[in-house]
């Protein structure tokens, strides 16, 4: 296969596990955040330095930095106890700001050079390049997929969705906003670290500017184009979000317009995401399940 | 000793007094209603007892522990559940779904196949209504999910808030047939705030007079009827 096409597989698969773990923070528990991308840093970060300072394989780093950023998450979900929408989107913005400076003037994370020289995943000694690293993504991209579909299934994900849906009725059936809220951060930048580690070994130097704020726009665009709180709508967004900056490659200097446009016109036609309640995709398969009859 | 117990109840907007000291109880197997105009502080009392209001001073107690302080989840899990008014229902989730909720962390404890056979029993429509998201039900549709997703949890003490409210007529009796029948037949203890008096008396063990944050008449259900004050100012003359 194409190595160009095979990168950018790799990003959206990548993308597509970060997006996910941002659909169970936003998408399945209602809580707004604009700074899912410091997560991602955070688990790259980690993984970049266990890696060169260390001296850790990725097997070995991966269970620290699931760990690292959950617990990071949990810390970073307090916010959401006391503030919420607008306010939320702002402090998780102001989140970001911080944990990037961080990576930016503390020596220890490479300051504004970043981190270099991270080795590749190893799998039984081979080094995973290619087609190969692209499957392990996909492999992760699976679990990260179940984890969304078993969230859908399960009590703790009802008891998210009673939070995205009325925190106070929630509260009166005996659902914890506490506890559940926090599970639903703790599990997304979970999900946003395994991401950021891939993509860390992928691309070998990692600095600051990775992970800005403009990076979680995308990702939160990616969401909500894709369908919030659906469980292929991070796949879908990513994709699309991931492949049309490549078409579009001659318009490069009118992509984040392009990014707008194409928001907007989500928002307005679409509201629940391609893939939500009331999304044409949805809409078309029930006409199609009907016999093609579309009935009011 | 009272299932519940609320003694100097005192709870404020800012400035504003709501609730002025108000005392009153509940016993096990009571139904009880408290009457009032608009604005008497009456659904201010019920979210006080469910947790979703603070309160300046006083004490809240059920099944003789000081709940007061208590966050509205837990006092769920002692078994205290609500029938918000207006409903609140979860409506981006399926009816099957809100029900569902509603047995969220005792799901082992009760009978699930029973309890949805009652409930079904009790309101026909939800049964038929299961996979629809609960946004697009009528008002009365959704009270009635309310109800359900209320009792299916098995509690010990209902609150129920303005459950006439927006009904029709015809749903309205049926609704208090159903809490009547609740309190009666199966033993449920019923804390129901209603401005429709008549028609909450008639099925009440006792009831309390509310005006303007403070209780100003307590008696049987018998006595609040017959007392020819309140049936001047709440029942029509």
């Amino acid at each position: 296969m194409d190595s160009y096409i095979i990168t950018i597989g790799i990003f959206i698969a990548i993308n597509s596990i970060v997006v996910s773990g941002l659909n169970i923070i936003v998408g399945y528990a209602g809580q707004i955040s604009l700074g899912h991308a410091a997560f991602f840093g955070i688990g790259a970060y980690t993984a970049a330095i266990l890696a060169t300072k260390a001296g850790l394989s990725f097997w070995l780093s991966l269970p620290v930095v699931i760990v690292i950023t959950g617990t990071i998450g949990l810390l970073m979900g307090l916010p959401s106890l006391r503030v919420r929408e607008d306010f939320l989107a702002i402090t998780t913005i102001g989140i970001n700001f911080i944990v990037e400076a961080f990576f930016m003037y503390v020596p220890f994370f490479g300051g504004a050079l970043g981190i270099g020289g991270i080795p590749r995943i190893e799998f039984f000694g081979t080094p995973l390049h290619g087609f190969a690293f692209l499957v392990l993504c996909l492999v992760f991209l699976v679990i990260a997929l179940f984890i969304s579909w078993w969230f859908t299934k399960a009590w703790c994900g009802l008891a998210c969705f009673t939070l995205r849906d009325d925190e106070v009725a929630a509260s009166t059936i005996g659902v914890s906003p506490v506890k559940f809220k926090l599970l639903a951060f703790v599990i997304g930048t979970a999900m946003a670290g395994i991401g950021g580690a891939l993509y860390a070994h992928y691309m070998r130097f990692i600095s600051a500017s990775d992970f800005g704020f403009p990076v979680s726009v995308m990702m939160l665009s990616m969401l909500v184009v894709g369908g919030m709180g659906t469980v292929w709508g991070p796949i879908l967004g990513a994709a699309i979000l991931g492949i049309l900056p490549e078409v579009f490659r001659p318009l490069i200097d009118y992509r984040m317009l392009l990014y707008a446009t194409l928001l907007l016109l989500v928002i307005r036609l679409q509201p629940g995401g391609i893939l939500g309640d009331n999304g044409f995709v949805k809409s078309r398969l029930k006409a199609f399940s009907r016999g093609g009859k579309n009935e009011k | 000793m009272s299932l519940l117990e609320v003694e100097n109840l005192h709870i404020a907007y800012k400035e504003i007094e709501a609730v002025k000291g108000v005392s009153f109880f509940v016993s096990e197997g009571e139904l009880v209603s408290i009457i009032g105009a608009n604005g008497a502080g009456k659904t201010t009392i019920l979210n006080a007892i469910m947790g979703l209001v603070p309160s300046q001073k006083g004490s809240i107690k059920y099944k003789g522990k000081d709940i007061t302080n208590l966050p509205p989840h837990e006092r769920a899990h002692m078994g205290i559940r609500i029938v918000p008014e207006k409903a609140r229902l979860f409506p981006q989730l399926t009816v099957w779904e809100n029900l569902m909720t509603g047995i969220y962390g005792i799901k082992k404890q009760i009978s699930l196949e029973e309890r949805l056979k009652w409930i079904y029993g009790l309101f026909p429509i939800l049964k038929e209504r299961e996979t629809q998201p609960a946004v697009t039900l009528s008002g009365g549709e959704q009270q009635q999910v309310a109800i359900a997703r209320a009792l299916i949890s098995d509690p010990d003490l209902v609150l129920v808030d303005e459950i006439s409210m927006g009904l029709m007529p015809l749903l309205v009796d049926k609704v208090f047939e159903v809490l009547k029948e609740l309190n009666e037949q199966h033993g449920k203890t019923i804390l129901l705030v209603e401005q429709n008096a008549l028609a909450s008396l008639k099925i009440s063990t006792r009831a309390y007079v509310l005006e303007t944050g403070e209780i100003t008449f307590s008696g049987t259900a018998e006595e609040v009827i017959n007392d020819p004050r309140i049936h001047e100012a709440y029942l029509g003359g």
